[in-house]
This record gives C-alpha cells, structure tokens and sequence, in this order.
C-alpha cells in the first residue's frame, strides 16, 4: 500500500511537471498569470479556512455556517458603502469605514452563532452539532435573501486602481495586489495573536487539552468565542477583498467559497494554522491551472475530487498531525 | 500444552512513546489471571493490542483455542478477534445508550448469526429461528448474570454496577473462550465488588471462559486471580502467584508501595 | 433565577439582536435606482420578537437542565402509546387507511399531486433514516442516488423504451451499486469528514448532469417521460394520477415494512450500535466498514426508487431537481421527525412538505424555518419530534 501510494505520487508529479514545464515554455506570461490568479484565490480560500481550522482544533466542529459569516460581512461592507455612498462621503473614508464595519458586524456574527448554536451542544454527540451548523448556515442565507435580495448586487470598488502599479495592472491589477498583501499582513498579526498575546497562548491551551486548560484557570468559554470572533474577522476580511474582487455578491456566496476553504483547511490539515494557508495557497493555485488548461466548468468537481483523494490517502492533511482514536 | 494466548515481545510505540516494551504473557486454559500496574503502566494498552484496536509495533500475539489450532491475531481487526473467541469489556463503560438491556446483549450474539441482509427483509423460517433462539440464548446469559429484571429497560437507566455486569453479559453471548475484562469492579460499593468476585469465578467454572483482568482493587485480585503479571512504565516487571507478587520487592517498589494499606 | 433579572437579560439580548441585524433587516439599498430604504419598522419586530423568544429559549434551557438531573425516565411518546394500545391501535390504523384510500377520488387532482410529492419524501426520508438515523452516517449527497434513480428512467426509457416496471427495480439496483461504490472509498472517514464528501459528490453529480450535454441533455432537462403502465394500458391524465397515488402508496408500504423489520433484526442493531459507539461495536465482533456500507447502499437503493417515481410523475427533470437544498430537505424530514424512528420521519415528511404547499404565503420562509427548526430541534430534543421505541420482547413462558 504504502509503496503503491510513493509510485502513484511520483507519477502524477512527474505527468503535472512534464505539463507544467511544457506550458511555461509555451506561453510564460499566461502560465504566470494563471500562477497569480490563484495566488489571489488562494489568498481569500486562507483567509476563510483560518476560520474552520481554528474552530475545529478548538471544539472538533465544521462550522457549516462559516461561510455565512463570510458572505454578511461582505453584505455589510456593501450596505454601508452604499449609504455612505449615497450620503457623498470620501472614497477612502467610505472604503475604511466599510471595512471596519464588516468586521465588527461579521464578529458579532460568529459569536452570537456560537452561543446560539453550539453552546448549548458542547457535550451532545457530534452529529447534533454538526446538523445544528448546518441548520445554522441554512438559516443565516435565507435571512439575508429574505431580508435583502435573492439577486446578485453590484459591489462599489473599495480599492481604487493605484497610479504607481499601472504599468504592471495587466499583469495583476491592483485589487489583486491588496488582496495578496492583505492576506499577508493578516497572516502576520494572527501569528503574533496565537504565539504571543494571552488569549492566544490560551487558545493554544485549549485546543491541546479542554479540560487541562480549564483546570489551569483558562476561561474555556471565553476561549471559544474569542476564537469564533478571531476566525470570523478573518472570514470578513476576505469577504469584503472577494466582493470587491468579482464586482458582485448575494446571498449564496457563503456556501461554495466555504466549502472550497473547508476542502482547503483538510487538504493542509485541519486544526492547523499554518497548514491551512498552505492548503488554500495549494488549491487555489491548482485549481487556477485547471481551470485555465483543462475545464472551466469542472472547477469544483476538481475541488471536491482533491478533497476526496486527500481524505483518502492523508486524511491528517499536509501539515496535521495523525490523531489515534482514544479508547 | 499450548497456553490459549501467548503474547511474546508486545512493543507499542506512539510516536517516541514506548507504552509496551517488550511484554511476554502467556495464559494457561481455565485460568484467571490478572495485569496489575500503576495508573498509565499501558494495561489497556496491551488490551488494544491484542484485541486489534492497536496493531502493535513488533511482537506477536497467537491463541490457541480449546480444540483449535494455534493462530496468530497480529493485524487482524478487532470484529475479527473477536470471532476468534476473545471478547473483552471496557474501562469506561461503553454501552450501546439507544437500545435495550436485551439488544445490548443480542449485539454480542451478533457475530455467532448468520442471516444477511435479505433474510432480515424476507424473514423465512430459518431467520425467525434463528432470531428467535438469539432472544432466548441473550435472555438465559441475563439471567445468569443476574440482570434478568433489567431485559426491556433501557441500557442507559441502569444503576453503574448493573451496567458493568451488563457490558460482561454483552462480552459472555460473542461465546468467547477468553474473557479481558478492564478494571470491572471500578466504582463499585464492596457488596457489588463481592458479587463482581463470585461472578467471575462462576463464569470460569461454568462457561469455560479463562480470564484475564486489569484491576486496581488489590483484595479482589488477590483473592480472585491464580496467576498475576506486573507492569510498571510498558514494561513487566514481575509475574507469579498472588504470594510471590506480594513478597517481591520490585513489585512493592514499583506498585504496592504506595497502595500498601490496600494490599 | 428571578422573573426581574430574567427580563433584563432578555432585554439586553434583544438589544443585541437589534443592532445585530440592524444593517441587515432595517437598510435597504437600490443600487440600481440609488435609493436608501430605512425598514424601522423591522427594527422594532426584531426587538420584540427576540426579547420572548429569548424568554422562551431561556425557560426551555433550565427547564431542560432540571430535568437531566432529576430523572432519565424514558418518555414514550403519545402516539406510540397509543399504537401500543390494541384496543386503539385497530380503529387508528383503519381510519388512516381509509383516509389514503379515500384521498384521491375525494380531492381534486392537484391536491393528489401534492400528496404523491409528500409520499415521494417519505419513501426518501425513511431511506435516509436508515443511513443518518439509524447508522448515524451523515450524508448531505442523498440527491445523488435520487437524481440516480431519476435520470436511469428517463435515459433508459428514452434509449431503450424501457418501461417504469422494468426500470423501478433496475434503478433499485443501481442506486445500491452507486451506494456501494461511493461509499467505498469514503465510508472509512470519520464522521464529520464524511458529510463533507458525500455533499461533495451530490455536486460532483449535478455538475456533470449540467455540463454533460451528450448524455444528460444539460440544464435543458429531459421531458416526455411516461408515466407507468397498467399492463400494457396507458391511462389518460386523471386516471395515471390515480394510478400513481396508489403505485407510491404501495412502495411507501413496501418501505416501511422492509425498513421495520431490517431495524429489528441483526443488521439493524448493528447500524444502532454503530451509532451509539463504533469502538465497543467493533469489540463486539461486527465489522464497521461493512455495516456501514450496507446501510449506504440500502438509504441509496430507496433514494434511486424515489428518483424513478419522481420522474414518472413530473415526465420531466432537469439537474436544477437535484441540488443540494433537496438533499437538505430530506435530512430537515428526518432529524425534525426524529433520527432513528419511522412513525417520526413519516409525520415529518408530511408536515414539512405539505404545510409549505398549503401555506404559500409562508412558503418562501421555507427554508429559513427549516434551518431554524434543526437548531432548535438538536439543542432541545435531539430525538426530534417522535423519538424512536425500542421492541420489547416477553418471555411469558418464564414469567410465573
């Protein structure tokens, strides 16, 4: 098994590099492009996996609702830009202000979802919390359909094209160079938040041993909202960069882009940080070259085949660590 | 003749963890024998291991059943052990919370069944036989175990030393020739951990069971058991007669020594 | 906890609730039009609609505390009672008996129509709950299978002419293969990875029948799909909807009689131990891969039956029927009626897809009270509304 699995990688290592050496030399700008497009992908799939990852090391639970987080804070940022908008104020301060907004709104979210929805679940069986995220995420979409609009909405550029990146943008236009920096930048201060700060090394606590952490004085609770309002902050981030990214957004969004940070968060290793930015760096960069050589319209079969395949042959993912069912 | 479980150089390692280190244990046909050893020794860790929820990392574990050839159970799933007549019970008590007393106990008979899928749909006569001498065996093993009043209550409601009784009557109907039982009078009041001990000796002496059992109540290992192994940090320290573990000294360094007033 | 303190929290709470949705639910904007709606009237509706619902929701969470310490005493609900009950159990199930027969030539057809939608669900709902109720396996793909069962009639009978007859236990085959041969791979995951994977594959599934033009006709769907014969004889419009209340009265007997006696026999046991605890359920000599898979493969082989009977009764389906909302659906009918038990997944089938039928002014809020209703359902009675019993055996000869 084990030697089938070496074999069965080399090859297809070896069948991708072939390719991949093949396309470059053909055209090296579009592999380039391609390679930057699912950069920037990649970028929003880590900012949304942080979200699952960190909410699995600490309560073992795919927060199904995640992605719905992510989608209110991008119909957040649009509702207050579009105000503010209305009302005539500065770009910058509407750009700002939106941003702000998202994040704080998207917080509340995530922890209002968690006292609601989990809380009370934390000793029942696996199965009822998961069915209750799900019901949870089923809830929050139809409450901003139903509230707002089932129709996609036009999202006001937030960030402006800059004048010094001009002669680069038809390699990578200027949204995409925040999105990538910004991702960066968040990645920095979440390490700084989990290695240094208090509550992150309590989270780390809480992830290894609940009980153990509790025992020590940790406030397990608070521990697990802190959490929730870290990863959705995150989550809103990467909403409102997607928003203005694509030009458009409603109520679904949440739904596909959760789930491609969910398959993201696996294939790094769920419950790990790092793993799942490298997860979402890998998969938005492969599907970018799928879609770009192969079929558009297979984008998510290709998601999901991967997510297969990896559950498979390494379910503990590329970065996890391979936890022994206790007996 | 051949011992019906022969463990030879058991080593379990979890990452650098040695939780076994080359533990040899053998057991003679009809005896209880018991693995004594401070918290976190790896007792129930060798139980994983020969019960298949572990693979251990060398060694080899090999029963000879009663009128059976010497086979080996290295890598074989836990189901499989099982139907190879070795049926244990746990620690913490792992009952089946959604089903009755009785079903918890048919659960056990399930591996002795035959009917599939289709016979369960179609139930000709052979299935309602078979299902029905499957009721009645699960009820006599209750009765015998005592917890017959309990049959249709749910598993749950049951008081704690009922619930151990019951996860023994759950291992008794898998018709096993080797009983490994987990720390069975853990929680139990003396009276419980009286009839626990005539229990146990009834069960040697009536249904042909061996047994081999994990527990921390000194009085009723020594009373109970004819043979006794010691582990101390994965590896055995000692074996012997309850006599000869309680006048060895390293066994009083390692273990007995801080639970003397229980000795 | 005092009345006074009570009501402070809840007003806390529903202050909270107020700004919470405060951009949601009070602005709206025309981007189009460039027009700000302020909706201040909803502002005050969440206010007082959270203020009791979290008076309520707080009542039920003691009430529910209290109530796991005092006593576990093990409630049977009313309806099995009264089931158990033979002096009631005879008029019950005549009176229901003779309602079904009765319904269709009572009812206009329309009303027919949508009970044979309900019927639909609840031969789904019961095939679902052998997987998540009884083996404890969630599977968000159920559609698949569905869509399976549903695209094998209309393909095969486009193709090949074959009949609805022939077709129904050729898709019943099928969806078990399906069942068997995507479970394979995934049945070994862990619980929560498996929810994920098999949601996977239903979109995998609706994907390709999207895409996949030369065979499934894309999103344009296939259309003029028989209904089913009587011997060779087609009924006109009225009568084959007659004919197809009665086909799907029959299998959702044919369901719950096979489902009763597979959840008490040695099988189903096996699913419900693996479900309560997968480590002692190995322990006790049953093979966990393979109860798993059996319960896969059987939840897919109704689900395929379903998809034919869908099929022959709309005569035209297109992928937009199989998407994952319908996969939801299904799971709503049997968490909500309640995991585990039949009587339960039927209620719940007929209440949560006939009311929304009937109350169209609430239809829209469909789903958002659906994804409510598992919310509340999981915190408050994980068994759901009808929570499942357990056979209890006699032994008379014994008993002196």
């Amino acid at each position: 098994m084990r030697w089938i699995s070496i074999g069965l990688g080399l090859a297809v290592t070896g069948v991708i590099g072939f390719f991949a050496v093949r396309e470059l030399l053909i055209d090296p700008l579009y592999f380039f492009e391609l390679f930057l497009g699912g950069l920037t992908r990649g970028s929003i799939y880590a900012l949304i996996a942080l979200g699952y990852t960190m909410v699995y090391g600490i309560i073992q639970l795919i927060n199904f609702a995640h992605g719905e987080i992510y989608m209110i804070g991008a119909m957040t940022a649009l509702i207050v830009a579009s105000v503010l908008g209305l009302w005539g104020w500065n770009t910058a301060v509407i750009a700002i202000l939106a941003f702000v907004f998202a994040i704080v709104y998207s917080c509340a979210y995530g922890f209002t979802v968690e006292k609601i929805a989990y809380k009370p679940l934390r000793h029942a069986p696996r199965l009822s919390a998961l069915i209750s995220a799900i019901g949870m995420s089923l809830f929050l979409q139809n409450y901003v359909m139903l509230a707002q609009t089932p129709e996609y909405l036009p999202f006001r550029t937030l960030i402006p094209d800059f004048h010094f990146w001009e002669p680069y943008a038809h390699i990578i236009t200027s949204v995409e160079l925040t999105i990538i920096i910004t991702t960066v930048i968040v990645m920095i201060l979440l390490g700084i938040l989990i290695k240094f700060t208090r509550i992150g090394k309590a989270m780390r606590a809480t992830a290894q041993d609940k009980v153990m952490a509790a025992l020590l004085g940790i406030n397990v609770n608070n521990v697990i909202s802190a959490t929730f309002v870290v990863g959705s902050a995150t989550a809103a981030i990467g909403g409102v960069l997607i928003a203005c990214h694509v030009g458009q957004i409603n109520f679904f969004i949440g739904f596909l882009a959760g789930l491609k940070a969910f398959i993201a968060a696996v294939l790094g290793g769920i419950g790990s940080i790092p793993g799942a930015v490298l997860g979402s760096l890998v998969l938005g960069i492969s599907e970018s070259y799928f879609t770009g050589y192969f079929w558009s319209e297979y984008e998510d079969v290709f998601a999901f085949s991967i997510l297969v395949l990896i559950l498979i042959f390494r379910p503990s993912g590329i970065l996890g660590k391979h936890d022994a069912q206790k007996v | 003749m051949e011992p019906i479980l022969n463990v030879t150089n058991l080593t379990m390692n979890f990452g650098g963890l040695k939780a076994l280190d080359d533990v040899t244990i053998r057991l003679e046909k009809g005896q209880i024998a018991a693995l004594i050893g401070p918290n976190g020794a790896g007792k129930t860790t060798f139980f994983n291991c020969i019960t298949g929820i572990y693979e251990p990392t060398t060694g080899e574990v090999q029963i000879t059943p009663p009128g059976k050839n010497t086979q080996s159970l290295k890598g074989l799933k836990p189901n499989y052990v099982t139907e190879r007549g070795i049926a244990r019970t746990f620690q913490n008590i792992r009952l089946f919370h959604g089903m009755t007393v009785l079903e918890n106990v048919l659960i056990g008979r399930h591996c002795r069944l035959s009917s599939g899928i289709i016979k369960a749909m179609l139930q000709p006569p052979s299935q309602k036989k078979e299902e029905k001498k499957a009721v009645f065996d699960s009820y006599e093993i209750l009765e015998k175990i005592g917890l017959a009043k309990y049959v249709n209550d749910m598993a749950v409601n049951l008081p704690y030393g009922a619930q151990r009784r019951l996860e023994i009557a759950r291992a008794l109907a898998t018709d096993p020739f080797l009983l490994l039982l987990d720390e069975p009078a853990a929680g139990m009041n003396p009276q419980e951990t009286k009839e626990l001990d005539d229990l146990i000796l009834w069960l040697r002496d009536n249904e042909n069971v061996s047994i081999l059992l994990i527990e921390h109540d000194m009085k009723l290992v020594m009373s109970l058991s004819d043979w006794i192994h010691v582990v101390d940090y994965g590896k055995k320290i000692a074996e012997g007669t309850p006599a000869d573990i309680k006048a060895n000294p390293d066994v009083i360094k390692a273990y007995l020594g801080e639970e003397s007033d229980d000795a | 906890m005092p009345i006074k303190n009570q009501i402070k929290q809840s007003l806390i709470i529903a202050f909270w609730f107020m700004i919470l949705t405060f951009p949601i639910m009070v602005i709206k904007v025309n981007t189009i039009r460039h027009t700000i709606d302020f909706r201040w009237a909803n502002f005050l509706w969440v206010g007082i609609v959270t203020f009791f619902a979290s008076m309520i929701w707080n009542y039920f969470l003691r009430r529910n505390e209290e109530q796991k310490k005092t006593d576990i005493a093990d409630d049977i609900p009313l309806i099995h009672k009264l089931l158990q009950n033979d002096r009631f159990r005879r008029p019950f199930l005549g009176l229901v008996a003779a309602f079904f027969i009765a319904y269709p030539f009572v009812f206009p057809m329309y009303h027919t129509s949508i009970m044979i939608s309900a019927l639909v669900y609840v031969m789904l709902g019961l095939g679902l709950n052998i997987v998540v109720g009884l083996a404890g396996l969630l599977d968000l793909g159920y559609v698949a299978f569905y869509a399976v069962g549903a695209y094998a009639y209309a393909l095969l009978n486009l193709h090949f002419g074959l009949s609805f007859w022939v077709v129904l236990p050729m898709s019943a085959f099928l969806g078990t293969l399906f069942g068997v041969l995507l479970g394979y791979p995934v049945l070994r995951l862990r619980g929560d990875y498996l929810a994920i994977v098999t949601l996977g594959f239903g979109e995998i599934i609706r994907i390709v029948l999207e895409n996949w033009d030369d065979f499934s006709n894309g999103p344009r769907g296939i259309g003029d799909i028989p209904a089913p014969s009587f011997f060779g004889h087609q009924f006109g419009q009225h009568d084959a909807m007659i004919y197809m209340y009665f086909i799907v009265i029959g299998l959702v007997l044919m369901t719950i009689f096979f489902v009763h006696r597979l959840e008490h026999s040695k099988i189903g046991r096996a699913w419900i131990a693996l479900r309560d605890d997968e480590i002692a359920c190995q322990a006790m000599g049953i093979d966990k891969f393979k109860t798993k898979l059996t319960a896969f493969a059987l939840g897919a082989t109704w689900a395929a039956m379903g998809g034919v009977v869908f099929a022959a009764k709309t005569s035209f389906i297109n992928p937009m029927s199989f998407t994952i909302w319908e996969s939801i659906t299904i799971l709503c009918v049997v968490v909500i009626g309640g995991m585990g038990s039949a009587i339960g997944v039927i209620a719940g089938a007929l209440v949560l897809i006939l009311l929304p039928e009937y109350l169209r002014a609430v239809a829209e809020y469909r789903m958002l009270v659906f994804g409510a209703l598992q919310v509340i359902v999981m915190v408050f009675k994980p068994d759901g509304l009808i929570k499942s019993v357990r056979k209890v055996y006699t032994f008379k000869a014994r008993e002196e």
